[in-house]
């Protein structure tokens, strides 16, 4: 059977458009809530990233940071992690998740161990943010073993001799950054600059799905639209610190939100 | 697992930057891989090319300071009643600690890898005082990352960065010390890697900054080998270096030249911050025997929690407040070279009043704790071992805490 997230692109390219994604921190702001939340935005979301949260992440911008601590302070554990999305699942068999975070939780969770929970509560895929190729070679092949995609990261910095040999080692599906920065910060390049570089990574082998992300916002997503998919994250956890603020339902909110990044892209 | 001889320690690496095949590494976002590869070939080359060495020496000589005392510490060793008690004074050097070796080399690659910027993290504020120095004498802009808790409790050195014309960004995230100041740090380079050069403050973070912290603390050690020389002869035949152990960049200088004697002839002993003797809470991740984890990069012995989230330390001394460890220390640990042991925030304070009462030597609460463990064993000792104790920072910096904890008489001011 093919990875729920190949379906999603392939869905995505049959209606003629960008897959969307989506990026919540588990836990945020409670474990029922941020389960409540991926269950109302996945009616517009074709793939889920849940965020591990981590307490000294070094990739993150403010808003995720805000996210990830509001996680952590309360009380969020790795096996909830895996609950949360076995829950999901139960209702949503289908809609793929990708679990995004730093290697120090995979590496106390035993990386064996960690595949093994992966599978029994249905995630799909994994971005390890702070495990780059080629150190990601001997983990990126077990996931291979179990059906999981390894998600690798290619950015701006990343040499042309480089890129080949990660893209060639790589599984269906990629992730380019769109810029030099944290995630969430202000886009520096304009959206026609990460296109052209977009597209020129992307030929190295088409076949392979990328996804752009770091930086995009309701206000720049509909310019990037011709990608395969597009990653909005810190929008979204900025939604909900705002919701949390103004005493609001931020399940609501993030609903409406991704329902907005959606029309965007159509 | 097992040390090589004649081949500097940094150098023991695999070709993705493991010490013992487990720790250090290369933990990096993406983005980070190629500034790293590049600091790397820069490296490589400058540390075997001649004239660069030559520069580093003439500004380690004439701007820095070198040598930095060796002095007997006569009165002490009267009052212990053991072992000869001695101290490597490298709080001579400019600016008042060994920092300054790690910032001025990494202000020269900078400028030859033609960066404009450079950036840095600091937890008791000397590596930012440093690093802001170089920076102001080079041409460098410079800012500094550092946790708000270090910014109020390391004024003296806050206000120095600051005169040297540093940017002093203050980081509110998490436990608001050098852990933080670390990953901020960290992430204002993912950002802004094309234009600014990172000097990470000590021997952790990715295996090359490792690598680069080490090769200039090492100053400390070439120096006192031949002061050895020039007081006995030799080196001694039963010689004790103590050294206070936070990141690790001033222990591993201290010892760098010695690696490959006998650890029968030439012990090493790392003072971990123990933290206050009442609490749980600790920055001594070797002594209270931490599991291997991931931290800014790294692979190392690290405080956490069984999911791997980082834990918060506690020390009365900002310098040695991070819950990591150099992966040169967890090799050198694991391969049974040096020994670790922890000093409590109390012990260290007990030490400072023991040493200023005897000698003109004013230790900052960092050396203090490896003064602690130095003065106790040193009692057991016979007269002819000879004890040193790194005093790599001077208390200038502390008089806060020292006066708000001992009462006035027992800081001076200069």
């Amino acid at each position: 059977m093919l990875n729920p997230i190949s379906l999603a692109f392939k869905k995505a390219k049959q209606e003629n458009r960008a897959a969307l994604l989506t990026y919540t921190v588990a836990g945020d702001s409670s474990k029922k809530q941020s389960l409540d939340i991926l269950k109302s935005i996945s009616k517009n979301a074709d793939i889920l990233e849940v965020g591990v949260p981590h307490n000294t992440p070094v990739a993150d911008g403010s808003q995720i940071q805000t996210s990830a601590y509001r996680a952590i302070k309360n009380g969020i554990k790795m096996d909830d992690i895996f609950k949360i999305v076995k829950n999901f699942k139960k209702s949503n068999k289908n809609k793929p998740i990708i679990l995004m975070g730093y290697f120090n939780m995979i590496f106390q969770y035993g990386e064996n161990n960690f595949l093994k929970k992966c599978n029994s509560s249905g995630v799909n895929g994994l971005i390890v943010v702070d495990l780059p190729w080629p150190e990601n070679r001997v983990f990126a092949k077990k996931c291979k073993k179990k059906s999981i995609y390894f998600i690798q990261l290619l950015s701006p910095t990343t040499t042309k001799v480089r890129l080949k040999k990660i893209i060639k080692d790589s599984h269906p599906m990629n992730y380019f950054i769109s810029m030099l920065n944290t995630t969430g910060g202000k886009l520096k390049v304009t959206p026609k600059d990460i296109l052209k570089n977009y597209f020129k990574i992307k030929k190295i082998d088409p076949k392979k799905e990328i996804v752009i992300g770091f930086g995009i916002t309701e206000k720049t997503i509909g310019k990037l639209k011709s990608a395969d998919g597009l990653v909005v994250g810190s929008a979204i956890c900025k939604e909900i610190s705002k919701s949390l603020k103004h005493r609001q339902n931020p399940v609501t909110n993030v609903s409406k939100l991704v329902k907005k990044l959606k029309s965007k892209i159509l | 697992m097992k040390i090589k001889k004649k081949i500097p320690l940094i150098d023991q690496v695999s070709k993705l930057g493991f010490w013992g095949g487990k720790f250090g590494g290369n933990y990096v976002p993406e983005t980070l891989k190629k500034p790293i590869e590049d600091l790397e070939i820069l490296f490589n080359k400058l540390k075997n090319d001649k004239r660069f060495i030559a520069e580093r020496d003439k500004y380690f000589k004439n701007w820095v300071g070198s040598p930095t005392r060796f002095i007997k510490l006569e009165n002490l060793t009267n009052h212990v009643g053991g072992a000869q008690i001695w101290s490597k004074v490298v709080s001579d050097a400019n600016g008042g600690a060994h920092k300054i070796y790690n910032a001025t080399v990494h202000c020269l690659l900078a400028k030859r890898s033609g960066k404009k910027f450079i950036i840095g993290d600091t937890g008791a504020g000397y590596a930012g005082k440093m690093l802001s120095m170089a920076a102001k004498k080079f041409g460098l802009k410079c800012k500094i990352f550092m946790g708000a808790k270090d910014i109020s409790r390391q004024q003296p050195n806050v206000k120095a960065m600051k005169k040297n014309g540093a940017e002093v960004i203050p980081v509110y995230s998490g436990s608001q010390t050098l852990v933080d100041a670390v990953s901020e740090c960290m992430r204002f380079w993912v950002a802004n890697c094309d234009t600014t050069a990172m000097c990470v403050g000590s021997t952790v973070g990715p295996a090359v900054f490792v690598r680069i912290c080490g090769w200039s603390t090492s100053q400390i050690s070439r120096e006192l080998k031949v002061q050895f020389i020039d007081e006995f002869g030799s080196v001694p035949k039963k010689l004790k270096l103590y050294n206070c152990v936070g990141g690790g960049s001033s222990s591993f200088g201290f010892w760098n030249e010695f690696m490959d004697y006998d650890k029968k002839q030439c012990e090493f002993i790392g003072v971990e911050a123990g933290g206050p003797a009442k609490s749980k809470k600790h920055a001594a991740p070797l002594t209270y025997g931490s599991k291997i984890g991931i931290l800014h990069g790294a692979a190392q012995y690290v405080n956490q929690d069984s999911d791997g989230q980082i834990e918060e330390t506690e020390s009365i001394s900002a310098g040695l407040d991070y819950p990591g460890i150099s992966p040169l220390h967890c090799f050198l640990k694991d391969t049974k070279r040096a020994r670790y042991t922890a000093a409590s925030d109390e012990e260290a304070l007990s030490a400072y009043k023991t040493v200023i009462k005897f000698e003109q030597l004013r230790p900052s609460l960092e050396p203090s704790h490896a003064f602690s463990v130095a003065i106790k064993e040193a009692k057991k000792l016979s007269k002819d071992t000879i004890v040193v104790v790194n005093s790599c920072g001077d208390a200038y910096k502390d008089r806060e805490i020292l006066e708000k904890r001992l009462g006035k008489k027992y800081v001076k001011s200069n």
